[in-house]
């Protein structure tokens, strides 16, 4: 068994350093993009942050589906298919990772940029409080993994993905309808509300370098996940190979 | 029988079961109130009396949510008791009516500490309500049906893992947070007249429409989890 | 005594479905080998006792065919279904009562009897009192389960567990705390049970082989997660 896939494994390897290099070909190119676009107006330099802040939260509201088309993908399968519904497990699991790393990131780089603008850590405008909720909501989840019984995981925290994925847009607005009323400052002001043209290359190559890189990283961890799993079966068929013990 | 027959029985057994004990009620009543009585001193009013109704929303979602949770997290001991969970998995009837049940029996037991803990509330915090008062006959249960639907739903998926009382509240609190910044919102709208609850009430009805629905659909694959 | 392998298909050809039929099922929980690919095939209205030391995987054995548990590996079919397709024709009896200890017995019975489709409130209260009276509990008695003796809890576990006329019945160890006569009792109930309808199956686990003997027209015993034999009484239906 260990042979059959070593030859995949091989392969699969090529294309994961292929792709790894690429995708630092591009971040390089982002990088200095972020460092030679042109100096804010209000900020100076220290917007440079917003490059990297960007992506990473645009791109934390998009694993979280991953993951949870992964559980619904799982708990469809794990009745007809098993093999199936293992991968489909693997997946959400390393989606939910990629989801807080990136929130993670996100709000490190937010709080980066309210202390550059504002002179002050946090603050409780929408973006940020979003960004918040999002990252409590899928440690939750990595959590329940954790809490749960063996041989119970995969289907608890695949009913909590789909919860959490319901919640996230019912939190976006609850949270916009909350600042609309009691307005805070307002995070990134320049977000929206017209990115220099200047901007742009630096915005596009990151945005595109730092999806490369999620789906780096996702992958890396489904193929870690996969080989887990693989292992505990190996495990339990070698279990049940063992001769009785006479008690 | 039917399914809202079936939803009938199990909730006239657990109001039959906490009737006899009285665990669930006496508890959540006395912690109320301990509650509002360190906030109080947390949150002086008389120190700060111009801001007590800006607050007053908040913290009574905060000592309704503590009192939940102390009425979820045992909310199905007596299931797991005797092994009557696996009774239920046995039986024919629809598993999703045993949740709604025991939802609503949890709907009602906090609806009642809240029916005391307003009007202690009122009185501790010298509240005189500026807008439509009977719009909190609408946002209170809309808002505990969020809180407790959840939080039954929770405490049975909870039943699968090691730690249940400890989880509990972290996997229901951020799913939640949506539906207690919705009825602090309503409720402070009510007490200060400064705005309208409307657009919050819609979200907690939407809120619970939703989230019951997946609830309903989800109950049977978690108690079936093994 | 004749001992026949119930793998053998030929023999069975032409006999409606088998109550219950597991193909090679394993149960580990962790390292933990609970169930050894057991194949096992009990015809409808066969009556088998399973014996076997403590570990032996009995208990895990009945879960899986209960349905309660999932097999990690092989496949349980009740009567040609999965046992989730099967809900209300197999009930299980074991350690625990599977009853509210905060309710009077027939409390309990008429909220299973309702649980199970039984019909209107009327029906479930007579059916509930039947159901008492056939395992010598007083329907009228005002204490809770909770305050039952021992031997009472277990006849008033055993009453729920009849209650809906299971054709599956699966019971761990259910004489283990019984004075003799009671559990004599509990045995002509079983064999009564059993004889009102041909597809009626019974499986049940027991440390008192001798005492078990009436039931056991099938005798299976595991070791250490495996089914180490099947014997048939000479005579057997």
């Amino acid at each position: 068994m260990v042979n059959d896939t070593s030859k995949a494994t091989a392969s699969r390897s090529g294309w994961g350093l292929l792709w790894l290099a690429l995708t630092l070909a591009v971040l390089a190119v982002g990088f200095y993009h972020a460092m030679t676009a042109p100096t804010e107006a209000t900020m100076g330099n220290l917007y440079r942050v917003f490059f990297y802040h960007f992506p990473h939260t645009i791109l934390s509201f998009l694993f979280p589906y991953l993951n949870c088309g992964a559980s619904l993908l799982y708990l469809f399968w794990r009745g007809s298919s098993r093999e199936r519904a293992l991968k489909a497990d693997a997946f959400a699991v390393a989606s939910a990772e990629v989801t807080v790393l990136y929130a993670s990131v996100g709000l490190a780089t937010g709080m980066l940029w309210a202390r550059a603008a504002w002179g002050i850590w946090w603050t409780w405008d929408a973006r940020l409080t979003t960004y918040l909720l999002l990252w409590l909501l899928y440690v939750s989840y990595l959590l329940l993994r954790s809490f749960s019984a063996a041989g119970q995981t995969a289907v608890v925290s695949a009913v909590l993905a789909i919860f959490a994925a319901i919640d996230i847009p019912i939190c976006y607005m609850s949270i916009r309808w909350w600042r609309t009323q009691h307005p805070a400052p307002v995070f990134g002001g320049g977000a929206d509300s017209g990115i220099d043209p200047s901007m742009y290359p630096a915005v596009w190559w990151n945005l595109v370098g730092w999806t490369m890189w999620g789906a780096f990283v996702l992958g890396l961890r489904y193929a870690i996940e996969r080989r887990r799993q693989r292992q505990d079966a190996a495990d339990a068929l070698a279990y049940l190979g063992e001769p009785q013990e006479a008690r | 029988m039917s399914y809202a027959a079936h939803v009938w029985t199990h909730l006239r057994k657990d109001l039959r079961l906490e009737w006899r004990s009285k665990d669930s009620i006496n508890g959540m009543l006395f912690f109320s109130l301990l509650v509002v009585s360190v906030f109080a001193i947390a949150f002086d009013p008389t120190a700060f009396p111009g801001i007590s109704r800006q607050i007053s929303g908040g913290l009574m979602t905060v000592a309704v949510l503590f009192a939940a949770m102390t009425a979820l997290s045992q909310s199905w001991v007596r299931e797991t008791q005797n092994g009557v969970l696996d009774a239920h998995r046995l039986a024919p009837a629809p598993l999703s009516a045993l949740f709604v049940g025991k939802a609503l029996a949890n709907f009602l037991f906090v609806s009642a500490v809240e029916l005391v803990l307003a009007p202690v509330f009122a009185v501790f915090y010298n509240l005189h309500p500026l807008g439509e008062v009977w719009k909190l006959l609408l946002i209170l249960p809309l808002g505990t049906w969020a809180l407790v639907g959840n939080g039954t739903f929770f405490a049975a998926l909870s039943l699968r893992t090691r730690n249940r009382e400890t989880l509990l509240p972290l996997v229901l609190l951020p799913i939640s947070i949506p539906a207690l910044l919705a009825m602090i919102q309503a409720t402070t709208a009510v007490l200060t007249g400064e705005f309208e609850p409307t657009a919050w009430l819609k979200l907690l009805l939407a809120y619970d429409v939703v989230f019951t629905m997946a609830s309903v659909l989800l109950f049977e694959t978690i108690l079936n989890a093994d | 005594m004749k001992i026949a392998a119930l793998q053998d298909e030929s023999v069975l050809e032409g006999l409606p479905e088998p109550a219950v039929e597991l193909k090679r099922v394993s149960r580990l929980y962790g390292s933990f080998v609970a169930l050894r690919e057991v194949s096992l095939r009990l015809p409808a209205g066969a009556s088998a006792v399973l014996l076997g030391e403590n570990g032996a995987g009995k208990s895990t054995l009945l879960k899986v065919i209960s349905g309660l548990t999932a097999p990690s590996y092989g496949t349980v079919q009740i009567f040609g279904e999965p046992p989730q397709e099967q809900r209300g024709r197999i009930s299980t009896m074991g350690h625990a009562t599977m009853l509210y200890d905060d309710l009077t017995g027939m409390e309990n019975l008429i909220y299973f009897a309702g649980l199970n489709d039984m019909g209107e409130r009327a029906a479930l209260e007579h059916i509930a009192a039947e159901a008492l009276r056939a395992v010598n509990l007083d329907a009228a008695n005002p204490r809770r389960v909770g305050e039952y003796s021992q031997g009472m809890r277990q006849r008033a576990s055993l009453a729920r567990a009849l209650l809906a006329q299971p054709e599956l019945l699966l019971l761990d160890e259910p004489f283990s705390n019984l004075d003799v006569g009671s559990a004599h009792s509990m045995i002509d109930r079983l064999l009564a049970y059993g004889s009102e309808s041909p597809t009626r199956t019974l499986l049940l686990t027991t440390h008192q082989a001798a005492l078990a003997q009436p039931l056991a027209q099938t005798t299976i015993t595991m070791q250490a997660g495996s089914v180490v034999s099947v014997v048939e009484r000479a005579g057997a239906r």
